[in-house]
């Protein structure tokens, strides 16, 4: 292997399932792992957008069971790990098992930034498992860099061989995002890898990845097309190419990736991420990127506008895993539309279903 | 009517909150409260209070010449596993707040019942209690082939025995989802927020439904299961009615019904948002009163 000064993990197959609705199948995993894989890609993600155990009502259904797809990308490759991804309170030992007995080879442990906690007997069990272990701490921006660097601490000594900033409101902005993986460095470098995970929010996710890597970090992820949450992810192919141009070994072939995210994952694509109203709200207010589509369907069923919800979750200081609390927040929001009693086009009662009005007044 | 003596086995927040509770009991009487540190707090405020306390663990409590007829146990699982054979052998009825699982897991308006003799029972997980009575009221009117639960809390009403052990909680919980709760599959999450002030505990259940369910039914059914389970945790309340939502495809065709909870604590010596430590010292008392209550007529007959 090429000796490199960073390593690019692929997030396409993981954070891009919120953007595909988590509805990937087995034949675009096959494809895209290929297509990683020959580019030189080291590190490929395939989970559920919410890890492993992530298909439910709350953050929607797979099309095709994660470890299933873990096992069909893992028997794609030549070279590259598969990673997996795992929440604590969500996934659960037992699906880090079953997606290491797929083939996984590193797992990687995500919570929110103050609650590293969470995560030890995760940690262990990956360790034990024989796999390379790393920390996500989410929503970074809520957290000043000395408290994100502590939780880093509580990771790296649950077993954690690099810990990310995850900016996953897309919320981080330059000097923010450097000062947070600087105070990693600081405070674990000399133990453990540093990493960071940038959304296109605000635009930033390949600058703040530059800035992330001139401050010490070693693992940078990015996702093909930028399929990922909200405005999505840093795109591995602008990555690629950025650094090679700033003499930044990764190891990434620059046409392999350009080819992969317009030749493999393009086609399949109904939409690509964009910086829209409601995606900026959400760096903006420093709301979880995978609420968008959330937001979108409720913002249809109840009537009510998705920057709005978004809006408002950000104030509630919403985390992670609150998916439910959207709905909850579209429920009050038309409620308030109602007692206002508005009579504009956009109210409810001119866009909700009259069955389901009926039924609800009912009871 | 004479009460049934107790004693709560653990002076921490949960012990504490639940003397609290139990003081109010017309059926129980807190007799005892121990532990294994003289300079508990919680020992300390419940001498105040005229209970019996003592640093000397569960030997002091079974070597008291009367011995009670309940036991608390709010200590920790693998503390519950070695003293639950010592009740029993001792004729201690023991209601069981840790996750050590001795006994069958009981929500009381879903299926106490059915346990009142068991020499053990226990009280699941905060957010068992506060979603199964949801999800056996929809299954009392409709077959529920999947049930999922979320439980929101605030970060600092999590202490380190459940950041240690998150697994604990989601499997359990599931579990008991099932098995007391009636649907074919269950699922739990549990989310910790930061966010100050605290927020208050959120539970929100999601049932798969057959398209052809009487909502008005289910509705029915959850809103009189609310109002039971208010009974004795005064803080638990809907959000809003609950949603209906058509049959999909990604749902293998099958309807949704979202039912979103805010659960309140009643602040005795916990916290108002510390819904989820609440839940479980309410719902403990409750079968507590309940367990009295049937040995109370037990001896009359």
């Amino acid at each position: 292997m090429t000796i490199r000064d960073l390593r690019i993990t692929d997030s396409t197959l993981r954070d891009g399932s919120h953007a595909m609705r988590h509805r990937f199948s087995e034949e675009q995993v096959r494809g895209v792992v290929r297509a990683l894989d020959s580019a030189g890609v080291e590190v490929i993600e395939v989970s559920h957008g919410d890890g492993l155990g992530g298909s439910s009502f709350n953050y929607g259904f797979s099309e095709v069971d994660d470890i299933e797809l873990v096992r069909a990308a893992v028997q794609e490759t030549t070279r590259a790990k598969i990673a997996v991804l795992l929440l604590p309170g969500l996934g659960t030992v037992a699906d880090l098992r079953r997606a290491h007995d797929a083939g996984a080879s590193v797992a990687r442990i995500a919570t929110h930034c103050t609650e590293a906690d969470v995560s030890a007997e995760h940690f262990a069990a990956a360790r034990e498992l024989g796999m390379e272990a790393v920390g996500f701490l989410m929503l970074a921006h809520r957290a000043e860099p000395d408290a994100l660097a502590t939780q880093a601490r509580i990771m790296t000594d649950a077993g954690a061989q690099c810990v990310y900033v995850v900016d996953s409101a897309g919320a981080l902005v330059l000097s923010q995002a450097q000062a947070r993986v600087q105070a990693l460095i600081d405070e674990i470098g000399h133990q453990a890898e540093v990493g960071f995970h940038g959304h296109q929010n605000l635009s930033l996710g390949v600058a703040n990845s530059v800035l992330a890597y001139q401050a010490g970090a070693k693992q940078i992820d990015g996702a093909l097309c930028a399929l990922g949450a909200g405005a999505g992810n840093a795109p591995t192919e602008v990555l690629a190419a950025t650094f090679e141009r700033l003499g930044v070994k990764t190891g990434v072939d620059v046409q392999g990736v350009l080819a992969a995210a317009e030749d493999v994952v393009k086609p399949f694509l109904d939409r690509l991420p964009w910086m829209d109203r409601s995606a900026i709200v959400q760096g903006y207010a420093g709301v979880y990127s995978s609420f968008l589509l959330h937001a979108e369907r409720a913002a249809g069923r109840y009537g009510v506008p998705a920057h709005e919800i978004l809006q408002r979750v950000g104030e509630a200081g919403y985390v992670g895993g609150q998916e439910d609390m959207i709905i909850d927040v579209a429920m009050q929001l038309q409620q308030e539309r109602e007692l206002a009693g508005s009579r504009t086009q956009n109210s409810p009662m001119a866009r909700a279903d009259p069955g389901r009005l009926a039924a609800r007044r009912s009871h | 009517m004479g009460k049934a003596t107790a004693a709560i086995v653990g002076p921490g927040n949960i012990g504490t909150d639940l003397l609290a509770k139990l003081q109010r009991s017309e059926h129980v009487e807190v007799r005892y409260m121990v532990g294994m540190d003289p300079a508990s707090d919680g020992l300390n405020r419940a001498r105040r209070q005229g209970v019996e306390t003592s640093a000397g663990g569960v030997d002091w409590l079974l070597a008291r010449p009367e011995l009670p007829d309940l036991v608390f146990e709010a200590t920790s699982a693998k503390a519950h596993r070695a003293s639950a054979p010592r009740y029993q052998r001792a004729g201690i009825q023991a209601v069981d707040l840790t996750p050590a699982a001795v006994g069958p897991p009981v929500c009381p308006p879903v299926n106490l019942g059915q346990h009142l003799a068991a020499p053990n029972v226990n009280m699941i997980t905060c957010g068992g209690q506060a979603t199964i009575p949801i999800v056996q009221a929809v299954c009392r009117v409709t077959p529920v082939s999947y049930a999922e639960i979320v439980a929101s809390i605030a970060s600092r009403s999590a202490g380190p025995g459940t950041r240690a052990n998150i697994d604990e909680f989601t499997v359990t919980t599931a579990r008991a989802i099932e098995r007391v709760g009636g649907a074919e599959r269950g699922k739990a999450v549990i989310i910790l927020n930061p966010v100050e002030p605290p927020m208050i505990m959120r539970d929100t259940v999601f049932c798969a439904i057959p398209a052809e369910t009487d909502t008005g039914a289910v509705t029915e059914s959850i809103m009189s299961r609310v109002a039971e389970v208010a009974q004795y945790v005064p803080g638990y309340t809907l959000r809003g009615e609950p949603q209906f939502d058509d049959p999909r495809e990604d749902w293998e065709g099958w309807a949704r019904v979202a039912v979103f909870l805010e659960v309140r604590g009643n602040g005795d010596y916990l916290p108002p948002w510390a819904g989820n430590l609440d839940i479980m010292t309410a719902a403990a008392a409750r079968v507590g009163e309940l367990l009295a209550v049937t040995r109370h007529a037990e001896v009359r007959a």
